[in-house]
């Protein structure tokens, strides 16, 4: 039943001179909503980038190692292909602030130059922002500007936008951070109604986060990956022992 | 509120024992020292309001020179096709015609070099810090500090040459100066002016939204065309008027490669005149009251033009800001 879609083998990246992570071997189910959890500056934001390769952006990356997408290693892909099938949710809400909402929501066809007949934008702006929890809230607005909207609506638009696109694997990187209590919580309810239709990775420094949605967790410190399983297993009994103290709060 | 003030200084004085010289003298002349903030604020106010001052000056005394043109042509002053010193025959629309040709034809050959330079600096295709980004960074900086001579120069002996060829290998008369060579000289000189302003705020553009189109599977021209552009918009238009104001009040260069013909331009290889070069060309020359007076009647609807310009600018920032 279960089945893998991404795989994660030897992989190590870095700026320069400087390696971030070493040597991460892991792996990600269909279907599945996997955390990647770590304390601040252990690489988890840039192996998220790593995955639709938006790491090489930043100046002086490096990686090597492979990624599988499908058994097909992203890195010898188009990047452009790469990331229409792996979407991603920034920790920071961005929608478009030329574009209305909903054109936000279509921006990853607009953007790529793909034209679309009327009933096809409605069907996908409606769908998308369905998925997303949003429909109800925007549907009167729907051409108004997206940065009217509340921070959290804004990161629930962004998810529908990437959403549009229908990628297979959606990354979140801290889509919580800069979120109230009451939309971190919409956002978190939205994961596990998602997780029917597209495989999600999210990144949390939050522990608690990643214990209430994930059912994969991967814990990283220093750039290496310590433990990696079922979150049922981590959180409860734990091998590493770096584990154990950072989950009871050691350090972190 | 004074009196306050005083019974202060007298109290510090009977307190303080490092009651200096310098706090007696002020003590004596009733300063304290609220005072030298509040001489400071008059001297700022005074220069602000110089500037305001001479502006107005300026405009009085040339529209009082220039009334005895107005009321002689009326209309026809702005309408009128001759411009005949000998015949005191004065007309500006050849010249007006001029202006719009040159300035507009040289935005129309800036813009793309501009909006060029101005992705490529803003650090869409280049390394913030490269060599060369610095180098051509200050290469633009220096365009706009050649003298507006040294362009006429250049136009004279590069230009006109190619123009001139160009009009004998194409048939048409080969005068090689006119207003095709003056806008070319134009565009040079305005592209630091829509370049500069240009690259800030492509600068400026959050580097949060240019990811999340990346993130989508966006290519960089995707990205620059439907996120980087719609946002500076307004930016990029106020370069724009920038340019073309400077453009419109150009003179020196102008004169030098224009032709200096009064007739009403043919086409755009004509010789013809702007309105800043026919008051350069037959200024030292205008003897005649109404001659003098018609020249600072173009100087009027110089000045009117480039205003009008500069506050349409400043509108199209305040409307199309974006506010996020």
């Amino acid at each position: 039943m279960e089945s893998e879609i991404l795989k994660i083998d030897k992989f190590s990246a870095g700026f320069g001179q400087c390696l971030v992570l070493k040597d991460i071997c892991f792996s990600v189910q269909q279907n599945k909503i996997t955390a990647i959890m770590g304390p601040s500056g252990c690489g988890k934001t840039t192996l998220i980038r790593c995955i639709n390769r938006m790491h090489e952006f930043s100046p002086g990356a490096v990686y090597s190692g492979k990624i599988l997408l499908h058994g097909q290693d992203i890195y010898s892909m188009n990047p452009i292909i790469v990331r229409r099938k792996i979407g991603m949710v920034f920790q920071r809400p961005n929608p478009f602030p030329t574009m209305s909402i909903y054109d936000n929501v279509l921006s990853g066809f607009i953007l790529n130059g793909i034209k679309l007949k009327k009933e096809e934008k409605d069907q996908i702006v409606f769908n998308s922002l369905q998925k997303a929890g949003l429909w109800e809230e925007v549907k009167d607005n729907l051409h108004r500007k997206g940065t009217f909207l509340s921070g959290g609506q804004q990161q629930r638009l962004c998810i529908a936008r990437a959403l549009a696109m229908n990628p297979d694997i959606i990354l979140l990187d801290e889509p919580t951070s800069s979120l109230d209590p009451k939309s971190t919580l919409l956002i978190e309810q939205l994961m596990e109604e998602l997780k029917q239709s597209v495989t999600i990775l999210i990144v949390t420094h939050n522990i608690a986060q990643a214990a209430r949605v994930s059912d994969y967790v991967a814990f990283i410190y220093l750039g290496e990956l310590v433990e990696f399983g079922p979150s049922k297993k981590i959180f409860t009994a734990p091998e590493n022992k770096k584990t154990e103290e950072y989950l009871t709060g050691k350090f972190g | 509120m004074e009196n306050n003030k005083q019974q202060n200084n007298k109290t510090i004085c009977h307190t303080n024992p490092d009651w200096s010289w310098f706090a007696r003298v002020k003590a004596a002349f009733g300063i304290n020292d609220i005072m030298p903030d509040f001489i400071f604020k008059k001297i700022v106010l005074i220069c602000g309001l110089f500037i305001l001052v001479m502006t107005v000056m300026i405009l009085i005394s040339l529209i009082a020179n220039s009334i005895p043109s107005f009321k002689t042509f009326g209309i026809k002053f702005f309408i009128g096709k001759v411009w005949d010193p000998v015949f005191e025959q004065y007309g500006t629309l050849p010249f007006i015609v001029g202006t719009l040709l040159t300035s507009f034809l040289a935005l129309t050959i800036t813009i793309p070099f501009s909006l060029a330079i101005s992705l490529y600096l803003g650090g869409e295709f280049i390394k913030e810090k490269s060599f060369f980004a610095g180098f051509l960074k200050n290469s633009i900086d220096l365009l706009s500090g050649i003298p507006s001579v040294v362009y006429g120069f250049f136009g004279l002996f590069l230009i006109v040459p190619i123009v001139r060829y160009i009009q004998i290998k194409t048939g048409i008369e080969p005068y090689g100066v006119g207003i095709f060579t003056a806008s070319i000289v134009l565009s040079i000189m305005i592209i630091p002016f829509s370049a500069s302003l240009g690259r800030e705020v492509i600068e400026m553009v959050p580097a949060e939204i240019k990811e999340a189109g990346y993130s989508l599977g966006a290519t960089r021209f995707e990205v620059i065309r439907h996120i980087i552009l719609p946002y500076c918009k307004s930016g990029i238009t106020a370069g724009i008027l920038l340019a073309l104001g400077r453009a419109i009040g150009e003179t020196m260069a102008v004169t030098m490669v224009i032709g200096n013909s009064n007739m009403m331009p043919k086409n755009i290889f004509s010789p013809a005149n702007t309105m800043a070069s026919i008051i350069a060309n037959e200024f030292a020359e205008a003897i005649k009251d109404l001659h003098f007076s018609s020249l600072i009647g173009i100087g009027v609807v110089l000045f009117i033009v480039t205003t009008v310009i500069s506050i349409a600018g400043k509108i199209i920032i305040r409307k199309f800001a974006i506010h996020s």
